[in-house]
Order: structure tokens, then sequence, then C-alpha cells
């Protein structure tokens, strides 16, 4: 499996994104083992795992969250050295994150958010994007008010409107009913025709089949790279058992 | 410049429009010390005060029945570095009538100075009140401010109060405000403030339903940087069947600062429900990475989340 990584690497031009042998230890417990992983420009890679496998923890550590560092390997981010790099300057450089949970925001507007540095752009398109009516939301806060699903998809109307160069998506359509997830998947989509890249963090073998590529991380590190269509192939209906003895299931369909 | 154009100027710290006190179909009052410097009513409207050495002692009546169109403006201040100014103010909004009331407490350049208020206000059955006090106390950190009133909310009436001081120094300030409400009554009592340096801050906000399917709600948002301090005192009592209150205050620490708040709730009927709920922390971690994750800096994303929550 290692080699027809390997192999299928060597086709690929300068990966937007190529992390190698990365490490990290939560108190004292290792989450990312020796990780290694590509994606390329204008690629939507799928990453899938079972709960506790370490996908999160991967969006946490190369956004650069609080309390996520790595204990060892590198990140190359468009040729910079992104572990070197504080949040914002890694946000600037073109990366950003849509958390699972979306933050909530008193007094701050649907308007502001969305237009986050970058004042002089119309947030409009963006929410009709994720199907929302500007006239409806634009006014509103983003706090407590506002539904899990409609506050998922203003976080994504959010990343839209920033054009970032790869936008890590942790689980989008956690909380979305089945008939926005179509919705989302578009917005996927935009962002790839926009020139994006985007590192799709799901469960919903429907949402991973829409990637270029898909990886399944277990027990820290990437044990499959390949199709999309393969990888949900491969491990559906599989159980396998992690190295720490838990039995991982993987997509569901 | 003189002491009423000195505060016709400040007016803008507080958000207001020095042309208002022009317009003559808005009523206002405006007081240096325990000096009338201007006043001006509109049809429904009473203002009776008198000056004294020690006080500025009145009342305000808004009629039965009446309401008064656009809010009547009360701006009370000290050009001076120095002195007390005392107010002592009857409010009474009789059956039925509808009043908006801006007060604007300005002391530009005091170092040494103390604002006293003591305020009785009575919501007639079915009137409605809005009371905004926007304060400015200048950047000195030197002003004592000592605002206490007692409200009753009659039978059905309304009365929503919105205290602000945002830009400038605090300086110590000592706000008491106990709230009465009676049947079918409503009271909505918000207070936003940002200290730093050596500011002072005890808020205390006392509501008592009494009445059946009274209804009030206390919220507060404080933010304390450099060596601040805040006590923030919410209590709700309710006494009858229906009665609801929530209590819910948010305190965002920064730098050396402390914060505390004591929420107390008293139900004293099997039919009544107060719920509170209270946040004393830095600024919460995810909301600032995620406004980092959209390019802002560390210092603009608090900005940002600061702004928000005082608004």
């Amino acid at each position: 499996m290692h080699r027809h990584l390997r192999s299928y690497c060597l086709l690929m031009p300068t990966p937007l994104l190529d992390i190698r042998g990365l490490t990290c230890e939560v108190a004292h417990h290792r989450i990312l083992d020796r990780l290694d992983l590509t994606v390329q420009a204008g690629e939507i890679h799928a990453l899938l795992g079972a709960n506790g496998s370490g996908k999160t923890t991967l969006a946490y550590l190369l956004m650069g969250c609080d309390g996520y560092q790595a204990s060892a390997g590198q990140v190359l981010f468009r040729g910079a050295d992104l572990l070197a790099l504080p949040l914002h300057e890694r946000a600037r450089l073109g990366l950003t994150l849509a958390w699972q949970e979306p933050a909530r925001f008193e007094g701050i507007t649907v308007r502001e958010y969305v237009s986050l540095g970058h004042r002089q752009q119309n947030p409009e398109p963006a929410l009709r994007q994720v199907g929302l009516d500007p006239e409806r939301y634009l006014a509103r806060r983003v706090d407590k008010g506002l539904s899990g699903g409609e506050r998922h998809r203003i976080e994504l109307a959010a990343v839209l409107s920033m054009k970032p160069k790869l936008a890590i998506l942790d689980e989008p359509t956690a909380g979305i009913d089945m008939l926005s997830i179509g919705h989302i998947i578009d917005i996927i989509r935009a962002l790839k025709r926009a020139g994006g890249s985007v590192l799709l963090i799901t469960h919903q073998e429907d949402v991973a089949l829409i990637a270029d590529r898909a990886s399944q991380l277990c027990a820290g590190r990437i044990i499959y790279s390949g199709s999309p269509r393969e990888a949900v192939a491969h491990f559906r209906g599989r159980n396998c058992v992690r190295c720490d003895g838990e039995i991982c299931g993987y997509v569901r369909p | 410049m003189s002491d009423l154009e000195t505060l016709r100027h400040t007016l803008p710290m507080v958000g207001t429009e020095p042309s208002i006190l022009d317009d003559t179909g808005i009523a206002h009052v405006v007081a240096h010390g325990h000096r009338i410097l201007s006043r001006r009513t509109v049809p429904g409207l009473r203002v009776e005060l008198e000056e004294t050495p020690d006080a500025l002692i009145g009342q305000l009546t808004v009629e039965a029945g009446a309401t008064i169109a656009q809010p009547v403006h009360l701006c009370f201040g000290l050009t001076d570095p120095t002195g007390v100014q005392q107010i002592t103010i009857d409010v009474q909004l009789q059956e039925g009538a509808q009043a908006r009331i801006l007060s604007h407490c300005l002391f530009p350049v005091a170092q040494a100075a103390q604002h006293r208020m003591q305020a009785v206000m009575t919501i007639g059955p079915g009137a409605s009140l809005t009371y905004t006090e926007g304060h400015y106390h200048g950047l000195h950190g030197g002003m004592q401010v000592l605002p206490h009133a007692t409200i009753t909310v009659g039978q059905g009436a309304r009365y929503f109060s919105d205290f602000s001081l945002l830009s400038g120094s605090v300086g110590h300030l000592d706000i008491d405000y106990r709230v009465d409400v009676e049947e079918d009554g409503l009271a909505e009592l918000s207070a936003k403030i940002l200290a730093h340096k050596t500011d002072r801050i005890t808020l205390k906000e006392a509501v008592v339903l009494r009445g059946e399917r009274a209804r009030s709600l206390i919220r507060s948002r404080v933010v304390l940087e450099d060596e601040a301090r805040a006590e923030i005192t919410g209590i709700t009592e309710a006494h009858a069947a229906g009665a609801r209150g929530h209590v819910d205050c948010m305190e965002v620490v920064q730098g050396r600062a402390q914060a505390s708040a004591i929420p107390i709730v008293k139900v004293c009927h099997p039919g009544a429900k107060v719920t509170h709920e209270a946040a004393i922390g830095s600024v919460d971690k995810q909301a600032l990475e995620t406004l980092m994750a959209r390019g802002l800096s560390p210092e603009q994303a608090v900005e940002l989340i600061v702004s928000g929550i005082l608004r």
C-alpha cells in the first residue's frame, strides 16, 4: 500500500500541502503517529477515519490552534514551513479551518462575519451560495439565535468569501438535514472552482465520494490513499483493530 | 467656552448629536453641577426642577395617556476637574404614558469629582419607559459615580433600561438599582461597561417580581482590562404564579483584571421560575481562533469579540 502511495505521489506536481512524519501528542497520548499526507492544488481530498483516529487533531495542528503542537515531522504549505507560523499568519498564507462545531459571536452580524478581513467585499453572493437569503440573514447576529445548520452554512459562507488556497472542513455536514447536504456539496465544489483546495474531514460516504482523492486515517497514521470510491469500497462494512486495541469502524454508508 | 458649550461638545462621546438641544420638538434639561443651563419641555411632559446648593432636586412627569414621540434628553455633568453633583429626581409615568429618556452623564475633565443620583421611578399601569443612560467620565480615572434608583413597574407596564460606559475611564462606579414588577409587568435591565487601568465597578441590580406573570431580564456585559476590578450582583426574586426571570451576566477579563459575579435567585411560589447564567473568563478561545483563521491578528480578533459583546 505504501509503495502504491509513493508511486502515485511521484506522478503528482509539487503538493500544495506536504506533511511528512507528523507526530503529535496531547496529554502524553500519541494522537498522530509519523503521518504522511499530501494535498494537491485544486484538489478535494477527503480524510476518512473512525472517531478518535486523529482527524480533528490533524486539522487543529495544521491550523495552529492552541494546545496542538507537533513533536516531530514537517509540514510545507505553498513551500513555507507551516509549523513555524502563528495561526493568523497561516491564514494569511491561504489556509483556513471550518470547525465542526462553529463558535458563536455575541453582537457580531452575519454581514461582518462573512466579510471578515475583506470588508469591501459584498457578502451576499457567498450567502446565496450556501442557500441563505441575504435579506433575512445579513443583519442577524452570529450567536445562539442561529440553529446549528444555519451556523454551519454561515461558517462555510465565511470560508467561501475568504477564497482560501486550502480550506480544512471538519465534518461540514454534521447537523445538516439531508436535503441541505447537496448545498454543502455544492459549496465544497465552489471552493475548488474558485481555485482552492479542500481537506474534507467526513464520516459520510456520499460526501466523501465528491473528493478527487481520499485518505484513510487510523490510529494517527494514513493507512490508505487513493480514489475515494476505492477507499470507501475497501473499508465499507469492515472493522479493524487499532494498535491500541480499540475496534474502529469506517465510513458510514 | 461656556459650561453649556462644553457639555454640548461632549455629547458625541455618548453617541448623541449636540444639535438635539436646538430641536424645539425635543425636550431636554442640561445641568452643570446643581445649576440648570438649558431646559425645554414638550406637551404631555412636566419638568419641575429646583436648584439648591447641595443638589438638583426635581420631578419629571409624563401625563396619563401621553406619548412623548421624541426621546427626552437629560444631560448632567461637570466641566471642572473637581466638584460634586447630586441629582435627586422623581420620574413618574402616569397610566398609559409612553416615553424614552436618554440620560447623558458627562464629566470630560474629571480628576476628583463625584456624581450621585438618587432616583425614584414609578411606571404606572400600562405605561412604558425606556431609560438609556450613557456615561463619559474623561480619561483621568478620577470620577466617582453612584447612581442609585428604585423603580416600580405597575400592572402591565414596561420598563427597559440600558446603561453604557464604553469610552474613556470609568473611575469608581457603584450602581444600585432595585426594580419591583407588578402583575403582567416587564422589566429589562441591561448594562455594558468597558473598564481598564485601575477602574473599580460595583454593579448591583435587583428585580422583585411581585405580581402574577411579571417578567424580567437582567443582562450585564463587562469587559475588564489592565488592573480593573468588577463585582456584579444580579438578584431576581419571584413571588407570584407565572413570574419569569432570567439573569445573564458575562464578564471578560484581560490582563491582570479581576471579576466576580454573584447571581442570586429566590423563588417563593411554585408557579414561578427564575434562571441565571454567568460566565467569567478571557475571550473564548475557539471564537478567537476562528477569527484568526480568517486572517485577523490576535489583537484585531480580541477587539472584534469585545466590541460585539458590548453592543
